[in-house]
C-alpha cells in the first residue's frame, strides 16, 4: 500500500514547530494528522480522484489565505483542499480551516478539529495564525455555502468581508480557489433546518438517495493567481466590499469555466 | 527591600518567601493558616482583620505580594471563599495605599478567562472574563482580579502588577492541576481533550520574583512552555486516563478512585484556557527553566504510581 506510507511521509515533512511529543504550540498533533491523512489520502486519490491545477500558486512558506467556494453539504471540499496541500505541495503545508462554531460543541469532532489545526472561525484565531505565517483556509460563504442545493452548485452566495479585513490588516496574499464536484459527491436536494437546530447543527443536508454518504464523483480543485490587496483593514465597508467582489468574481469565473469544462466532457464522450 | 506576603503559608508562598529571603530581602508573611517554624517573620492573622493592618503599620513594607486568595478546593463554604477573595483583596490594597507601599503584586490565575466552546485559543490581557455564570467558583476570583486592576487608576502612586498565572506543577504537588493528577485514574470527558498550560513550581516562583524585581505596571498573563492536551499530561504523568461520556461525569466523580470536581469544572475538561504571555516576557525578560516534559517528569518522579 502506497497510501499509509505517503500520508506518513507528508506529515513528517511538515514544517511546523512540533515538540518531542509531536505537538505544536497550538496543540496540533503529528499522530492525529497522520491518522487523518491516512483516511483522507485514499479518498483523495481513488474515491474522488481529485484533480488539482495551480497548486504551485500556493506560497511554499509564509502567511497565505486560501479563499474558495463552499458546497456539498458536509464540507468534503475543505477536506480535499487540506489533503491537496498535504499531498501535492512541496514541502507539504497544513491548511488550517476556520471551522463553524457548532463543531466545537460536539465530542470527538471538537477533539479532532483541535488536534488537526481546524479551529473555530474566530478573528482572533485567524489573525494569530496569519501572524505566525501559517496557511489559512477560508470559505467566506460559511455554512450557507455548504447548504447550497445541487442545482445551485456552480453559484456563490454572498461572501462575508471579515477575511478581507484580516488579509489587509496582516498583509496576507489571497490564493482564490474553486472546487468543482463536491455537490455531485453530495447532491443535496433539501436541508432540514428545524431538525438540525434541535441537534445543534445549522441544518441537516438531505440527499435524493437517502443515505448521507458521499458518491464517488470526480472533484477538481483549481487554485488561481495570488491576489494581494494593500490597506490597513480599517477601510470603509464600501472599499472592502469592492475588494471582496474582486475575489468573488475571480472564483465565480473559475467556477464557470470549470462548469463548462465538466458539461463538455460527457458530450465529447458521446461523439466518439 | 521589605516584602510583605499575605498568603505566605501556602505551598507557593513558602517557596517564594524562601527565594526572596535568599536574594537578600526582608520577608514578612501573614496567613490565616499556620506555618510552624517559619524561617521568616510570620504572623498567623486573617488579612481582613485588624491584626493584619497592624502588621502593615508596624512593618511598613515597600512591596506587597498578595497571595491570600483561595480556590474552591481548599475552602468548602462558598460564602467564605468569596469574602476571602474579594474583601481580602480590597483590604490588602487599602492597607497598601494607607501605608505608602511602593509596589503591589496581585497573584491571580489564568482561569480568569473561562473555558467555553467559543473562547479563543490564546487569551490576551485585554479580554473580559467569560463563562462566569457556568463556573461560580471562579467568579469571585475574577472579581478579585478586576478589583485589583482598579488600583492601576485609583492609586496612581502605587505601582500595581496583576499577574494571571497558568497552573503550577512539579515535585511539591500543590495546586489545582497537581490535585487533579494525584490519583491513579484521571477522568477525562470523552471526545474532548483541551490544552493545558502549566509552569514548573520553580518557574512559577521565579516569575513572581521577577515581577517584584522589574515592577511592571499593568495586567500580565504568565506562562512558560507550550500547552499540552490534557490526555498527554495524564499519560506523561504515568496516570491512567479514564474517558467518561459527559452525561456520566457528574455521577461518577468521587467514585472509582476518581477525584471530585468543582461545579462547572467540566467545562475546563472540555475546552482550553491558554494564555498569550508575550507581554510579561517583554516587560520582564522572563524565561522558563523547565520545559513541559521536564515539569511532568518532576511531578511523576515525586508522585510515582505503579501502573
Amino acid at each position: 500500500m502506497r497510501n499509509p506510507q505517503e500520508a506518513r511521509e507528508a506529515i513528517d515533512r511538515l514544517e511546523l514547530p512540533f515538540n518531542a511529543l509531536g505537538m505544536d504550540p497550538y496543540g496540533i498533533s503529528k499522530r492525529h494528522l497522520r491518522l487523518a491523512l491516512t483516511v483522507l489520502a485514499p479518498l483523495y486519490r481513488h474515491y474522488f480522484s481529485v484533480r488539482v491545477r495551480g497548486i504551485e500558486r500556493i506560497p511554499p512558506r509564509g502567511r497565505a489565505m486560501l479563499v474558495g467556494n463552499h458546497s456539498g453539504g458536509v464540507a468534503i471540499d475543505a477536506a480535499m483542499v487540506i489533503a491537496s496541500c498535504l499531498l501535492e505541495l512541496e514541502p507539504p503545508r497544513l491548511a488550517q480551516g476556520m471551522a463553524e462554531r457548532f463543531l466545537n460543541r460536539f465530542p470527538v469532532v471538537s477533539k479532532w478539529a483541535s488536534r488537526t489545526g481546524q479551529f473555530t472561525g474566530l478573528p482572533e484565531h485567524a489573525e494569530r495564525l496569519l501572524e505566525d505565517d501559517r496557511l489559512l483556509l477560508v470559505f467566506p460563504e460559511g455554512a450557507r455555502g455548504t447548504a447550497k442545493l445541487f442545482r445551485d452548485r456552480y453559484t456563490l452566495v454572498a461572501f462575508g468581508s471579515g477575511f478581507m479585513r484580516l488579509a489587509l490588516k496582516t498583509q496576507t496574499p489571497i490564493v482564490p480557489f474553486a472546487v468543482l464536484g463536491a455537490s455531485e459527491a453530495f447532491p443535496t436536494i433539501a436541508n432540514a433546518t428545524r431538525l438540525g437546530r434541535l441537534l445543534g447543527l445549522p441544518y441537516i443536508p438531505i440527499v435524493a438517495y437517502g443515505l448521507p454518504v458521499a458518491l464517488p464523483a470526480k472533484i477538481e480543485i483549481e487554485y488561481g493567481a495570488r491576489l494581494l490587496f494593500t490597506g490597513s483593514g480599517n477601510e470603509e465597508d464600501s472599499v472592502v466590499s469592492g475588494y471582496v467582489r474582486k475575489v468573488e468574481e475571480t472564483i465565480a469565473a473559475m467556477l464557470q469555466a470549470g462548469a463548462c469544462r465538466r458539461r463538455g466532457e460527457p458530450r465529447t464522450g458521446e461523439r466518439t | 527591600m521589605k516584602i510583605l506576603i499575605p498568603g505566605a503559608a501556602g505551598a507557593i508562598g513558602r517557596k517564594l518567601a524562601a527565594r526572596l529571603q535568599e536574594s537578600g530581602h526582608d520577608v514578612i508573611g501573614i496567613d490565616r493558616r499556620a506555618w510552624p517554624n517559619a524561617p521568616i517573620e510570620f504572623h498567623q492573622v486573617d488579612v481582613r482583620k485588624r491584626a493584619a493592618e497592624d502588621v502593615f503599620r508596624r512593618v511598613r513594607p515597600e512591596v506587597v505580594i498578595h497571595m491570600a486568595t483561595v480556590t474552591s478546593l481548599v475552602v468548602s463554604k462558598e460564602d467564605e471563599r468569596s469574602l476571602i477573595n474579594v474583601s481580602g483583596t480590597r483590604a490588602v490594597f487599602e492597607y497598601a495605599r494607607a501605608f505608602a507601599v511602593e509596589h503591589c503584586v496581585f497573584v491571580g490565575r489564568h482561569t480568569f478567562y473561562g473555558a467555553g466552546p467559543d473562547s479563543p485559543l490564546f487569551h490576551t490581557e485585554d479580554e473580559p472574563p467569560l463563562e462566569l455564570d457556568r463556573y461560580p467558583e471562579l467568579a469571585d476570583m475574577a472579581a478579585a482580579d478586576l478589583y485589583a486592576s482598579t488600583a492601576l487608576w485609583r492609586f496612581p502612586e502605587l505601582t500595581t502588577t496583576v499577574l494571571r498565572l497558568c497552573y503550577s506543577l512539579g515535585p511539591d504537588g500543590h495546586g489545582t492541576l497537581a490535585a487533579f493528577l494525584m490519583g491513579r485514574r484521571v477522568p477525562l470527558v470523552f471526545g474532548f481533550d483541551p490544552l493545558f498550560q502549566f509552569l514548573h513550581e520553580d518557574d512559577y516562583v521565579s516569575a513572581i520574583a521577577l515581577a517584584v524585581a522589574k515592577r511592571p505596571r499593568g495586567v500580565f498573563n504568565v506562562a512558560g512552555p507550550q500547552a499540552l492536551p490534557l490526555s498527554s499530561v495524564v499519560i506523561e504523568a504515568h496516570r491512567t486516563p479514564i474517558w467518561i461520556p459527559e452525561f456520566l461525569v457528574s455521577g461518577l466523580q468521587g467514585r472509582l478512585g476518581l477525584p471530585r470536581l468543582a461545579r462547572g469544572a467540566i467545562a475546563h475538561l472540555k475546552y482550553p484556557v491558554v494564555v498569550d504571555a508575550r507581554a510579561f516576557r517583554e516587560h520582564t525578560g522572563f524565561h522558563h527553566e523547565h520545559d513541559e516534559l521536564e515539569t511532568l517528569r518532576a511531578f511523576r518522579e515525586a508522585f510515582p504510581l505503579s501502573r
